[in-house]
């Protein structure tokens, strides 16, 4: 309308231009030091995302047989598995393979037995302190939030699976059994390269190459980290769309209300 | 804080201080409901009609009602039970261990079940026992899969209290079964309620026989 | 005086009768919010109150179905707040909703108070409406600190710390207060539980402020967009159906705004580190508060040097807390006559300048502040940046609002609301003349 109005919508549009920078770069000090992974293309991004199951089932076996030597997943349950397409004797089966301490028995003592679906993921070590004695002092962080605890989040994780070089660069003095990646805060990781050609053997046939483990364990640790997504993009679509159309008929109502007033 | 809006709807829109009609209270912003009113400060509304404004308050009060009340599921399903909570909801026992006349009692959903292995003494009570005596009428046989096991949720069925008759040194009532002491509801050895205030036999749950030590529950 | 009263065959209308002469709750709504005569002229600033109340609403309902699924102990917190998220029916829309709630709520009540500063909502005789809206804003700030602590991430934790660290600058009581704060020697358990607490008293705590602000605001009246009192019943329409209807469809367009961040982009807002668990041991390379503290945190870490006996910190902690005092103040500290910035054109522009202000110092808050704001240019650090922020800050309320006020040549006011100005002023009379274009 005037030049007032003008003035205070740009300045709006600003101040919220403003808010989305600030929101969305606040944490970009961290990664300074590091390099920025680069942005791929998942299945899973945007409204439309999905989850892509068939990697993310490669991925858990991954998981299972060459990360869980270190990394706990505690957040997850067997069961949870049902989500992937495994039915209820699959994920028993699955479940079935590693046990856990229950008890007391009736004797009073701890007892091992076979996990069942309701029981968590099983830890690798017994706890934190085990778990930096057997990897030099260095915590194996569990992975069940990691893609969401790091602002470039799966692209991060990506990168630095098939970010280790061979040697580190003539300015960086590597510290006593820590590992050269440039994706890792610091550039040194205390992490050996775990994945390597062949590593794991694809139950699809699928080549197992370092670039399809490193892709395949990212969208499983993308599934571990929001299970509920394809349920909220669904719902939001459902609520997004009802609102609009509440929306509109909520102007029309309005209008017709003023109608004398104009 | 909800907010109310009261509706008024006039007898006579050019009256437009009046306020005569019903007054129909209507809740919340959200939930509203029914018509807007006529009034109009500026004089006659400049001929639009009544019913097709009707019209649209009505649906657009009709969609966010429903709005409102879909928005309100999620809130009340997630008192409902979690999933890790379902996930719970079986147990499996071992029978191996439990002698003839002896009775376990495991947990199973946080509530006590009772696991009697009968002798035949008390097998061939329930079996023979007139069903027109019972007070919740059911025969034994509807209520075991092998007779020699009954099974049975230890809670009773008046007030939820746990009935006494696990342990050889607990009274078991009039009927040889359990005997609950808040109120004096006295079950026989198939769980039946005989005598007392509670209204029906102690609830078998859903289960099945794995093998024939092994039995899941639920 | 009716002779219509029975005309309704409902049994409604006579269970309302009957409750309304025992307590006359219908009539007073009726009163308040039925006729209520709200100036003609609102524009969609005017709806962001209505907006607060239903995020308030929001936060309560999902805080209290939240609330009976959180453990507020150090071991069981953070898995007690992962299990909302995946086993608890839909407990991840309650989490998302209420960490995003209270996103919004800020959002809203930012603009809420810069709509306040632009049209002189807050002068005469609504001096208190503001005070008691300064003192919401305060206990918003204070049920966010609280609540961001409860999920016990590595950000929770180490802001917890931050921030209760810095009453140890308060001479001789300081660390005794922090002490007693903490209910220990660091943030630990009995901080957690004391906490959460407090975060679920303080909401009823707002909506009692709430309640007062709200009545205030009935004795004075709305003050509207050009700043002039209505002077009868032909400036003003009943707030039911007029208002009513307005504030329905901006809150709808609200809500959409909200589903669709909650739905499509829920952690956009939220800070990563605090999806791992609290570690005392770890401290986080950047300890950021939510985006909503941003700007006081800038101007807390903009006071770097020390003022005669007042060191760093000390200095720090009143700035801070200095910027929120000198709003509950503003009403003295602006000298004009005139309300609204329609009518004050240097104050207009001074009022924009400020808006970026804040928009600035809130950037400032998210970096480290002797990181390079640009890339190759080594003099200027967010330091730097939050210096100049701070100090226009102050020098806004301080200086330009009484200095402004006195030396301003304003425009002329249109005599009333809804006539049209004879003379004087094209864009009043243009405002004036056809108040309801844009509404």
């Amino acid at each position: 309308m005037d030049i007032g109005k003008k003035i205070s919508t740009a300045a709006a549009i600003v101040s919220v231009a403003g808010l989305v920078l600030f929101g969305a770069t606040s944490t970009d000090v961290a990664a300074i030091e590091a390099e920025t992974p680069e942005n791929q293309d998942w299945q899973f991004e945007g409204v439309f995302g999905s989850f892509d199951v068939a990697s993310i089932q490669r991925g858990l076996q991954v998981y299972l047989e060459v990360c869980s030597a270190c990394h706990s997943l505690n957040q997850m349950a067997y069961r949870n598995l049902a989500d992937l397409g495994f039915n209820a004797d699959e994920v028993k089966a699955i479940a079935a393979e590693y046990e856990v301490t229950d008890g007391p028995d009736d004797n009073g003592d701890m007892f091992q037995r076979p996990a069942r679906p309701s029981d968590k993921f099983v830890l690798p070590f017994a706890n934190e302190k085990a778990a930096r004695a057997a990897n030099n002092g260095a915590f194996p962080t569990d992975l069940s939030l990691l893609t969401k605890a790091h602002p470039a989040g799966p692209d991060y994780i990506y990168a630095l699976l098939t970010g280790f070089e061979d040697e580190a660069p003539d300015d960086v003095e590597l510290a006593e059994g820590m590992e050269y990646n440039p994706y890792f805060s610091g550039g040194q990781i205390a992490m050996a390269p775990p994945l390597f050609e062949d590593s794991v053997e694809y139950s699809d046939g699928r080549k197992a190459t370092v670039e399809n483990m490193a892709w395949d364990i990212t969208n499983f640790l993308q599934w571990t980290a929001e299970p509920e997504m394809e349920e909220r993009k669904r719902i939001g679509w459902k609520v997004v769309l009802f609102l609009l159309v509440l929306s509109a008929m909520l102007y029309a109502a309005k209008r017709k209300v003023w109608a004398n007033q104009h | 804080m909800a907010r109310c809006h009261i509706v008024f709807a006039p007898a006579n829109r050019l009256s437009s201080g009046e306020n005569g009609g019903k007054l129909a209270v209507h809740s919340a912003v959200r939930f509203r409901k029914g018509k807007f009113p006529m009034t109009d400060h500026a004089g006659e509304s400049g001929g639009q009609p009544e019913s097709r404004r009707d019209f649209l308050y009505l649906t657009t009060g009709l969609f966010a009602g429903v709005g409102t009340a879909l928005a309100l599921w999620p809130f009340i399903h997630s008192m409902n039970p979690s999933a890790d909570v379902l996930a719970l909801s079986t147990t499996e026992v071992d029978l191996s261990p439990i002698e003839v006349g002896q009775s376990i009692t495991v947990i199973w959903q946080q509530k006590p079940v009772f696991v009697r292995r009968r002798t035949a003494e008390e097998i061939k009570i329930a079996e023979q026992t007139p069903v027109a005596d019972l007070p919740d009428p059911q025969t034994d046989a509807e209520r075991v899969i092998k007779p020699e096991w009954l099974i049975v949720v230890g809670v009773c069925t008046h007030l939820g209290c746990i009935p006494l008759g696990q342990r050889p040194t607990e009274p078991r009532g009039d009927w040889n079964g359990w005997f609950c002491p808040c109120h004096g509801s006295h079950y026989d050895t198939s769980g039946r309620i005989r005598k007392g205030p509670a209204p029906e036999n102690l609830w078998v749950p859903k289960y099945e026989f794995l093998d024939d030590t092994l039995i899941k529950i639920g | 005086m009716s002779t219509h009263t029975q005309h309704s065959s409902s049994s409604g209308g006579g269970l309302v009768k009957w409750i309304d002469s025992r307590l006359p709750i219908f009539t007073y709504l009726q009163k308040e919010y039925g006729e209520f005569p709200a100036p003609r002229n609102f524009n969609y600033w005017w709806n962001f109150g209505a907006i607060l109340s239903f995020m308030l609403v929001i936060m309560i309902f999902s805080g209290i179905f939240l609330a009976m699924q959180y453990t507020p102990h150090v071991s069981l917190a953070f898995d007690s707040v992962e299990r909302i998220m995946r086993d608890v029916n839909y407990g991840w829309l309650l989490r998302y909703m209420h960490a995003n709630g209270a996103t919004f709520f800020f959002i809203a009540v930012y603009i809420h108070l810069f709509r306040g500063l632009y049209y002189g909502s807050y002068k005469n005789p609504r001096e208190l409406l503001w005070i008691f809206g300064v003192v919401i804003l305060v206990l918003m700030m204070a049920s966010a600190f609280t609540g961001y602590v409860l999920p016990w991430g590595q950000m929770s934790f180490w802001g917890a710390t931050v921030i209760t660290n810095l009453f140890s600058a308060i001479p001789l009581v300081g660390d005794a207060i922090v002490t007693w704060l903490w209910g220990g020697f660091a943030v630990d358990n009995p901080t957690l539980n004391r906490f959460f607490s407090l975060h679920f008293l303080l909401p009823f705590v707002i909506l009692a402020v709430v309640v007062l602000h709200v009545i205030a605001l009935h004795v004075s009246g709305s003050n509207n967009p050009l700043g002039i009192d209505p002077k009868g019943p032909q400036d003003t329409l009943p707030f039911h159906p007029y208002y009513t209807a307005k504030d329905s469809f901006g809150l709808a367009v609200w809500i959409t705004l909200f589903a669709a961040v909650v739905f499509f982009a829920p952690n956009f807002f939220g800070e990563p580190e605090n999806y791992l668990k609290a570690n005392a041991l770890l401290t986080p390379a950047e300890i950021v508060p939510e985006w909503y503290f941003l700007p006081f945190f800038a101007i807390l870490r903009s006071v770097d040097f020390n003022l005669w006996f007042i060191d760093a910190k000390l200095g720090g902690v009143i700035a801070m807390f200095g910027s929120i005092f000198v709003l509950f103040i503003v009403p003295w500290l602006d000298s004009s006559k005139v309300r609204s910035a329609r009518f004050r054109p240097v104050y207009k522009w001074f009022f924009w300048i400020f808006v970026l202000d804040c928009v600035l110092l809130g950037y400032v808050g998210g970096h480290a502040p002797n990181a390079k704001v640009f890339e190759g240019v080594d003099w200027l650090e967010f330091i730097d940046l939050g210096h100049v922020g701070t100090a226009w800050y102050f020098i806004h309320f301080l200086v330009i609002l009484p200095v402004l006020g006195m030396i301003e040549k304003t425009k002329p006011l249109p005599t009333s609301i809804s006539e049209p100005v004879l003379g004087g002023g094209q864009a009043a009379a243009g405002a004036a003349a056809k108040p309801m274009e844009k509404a």
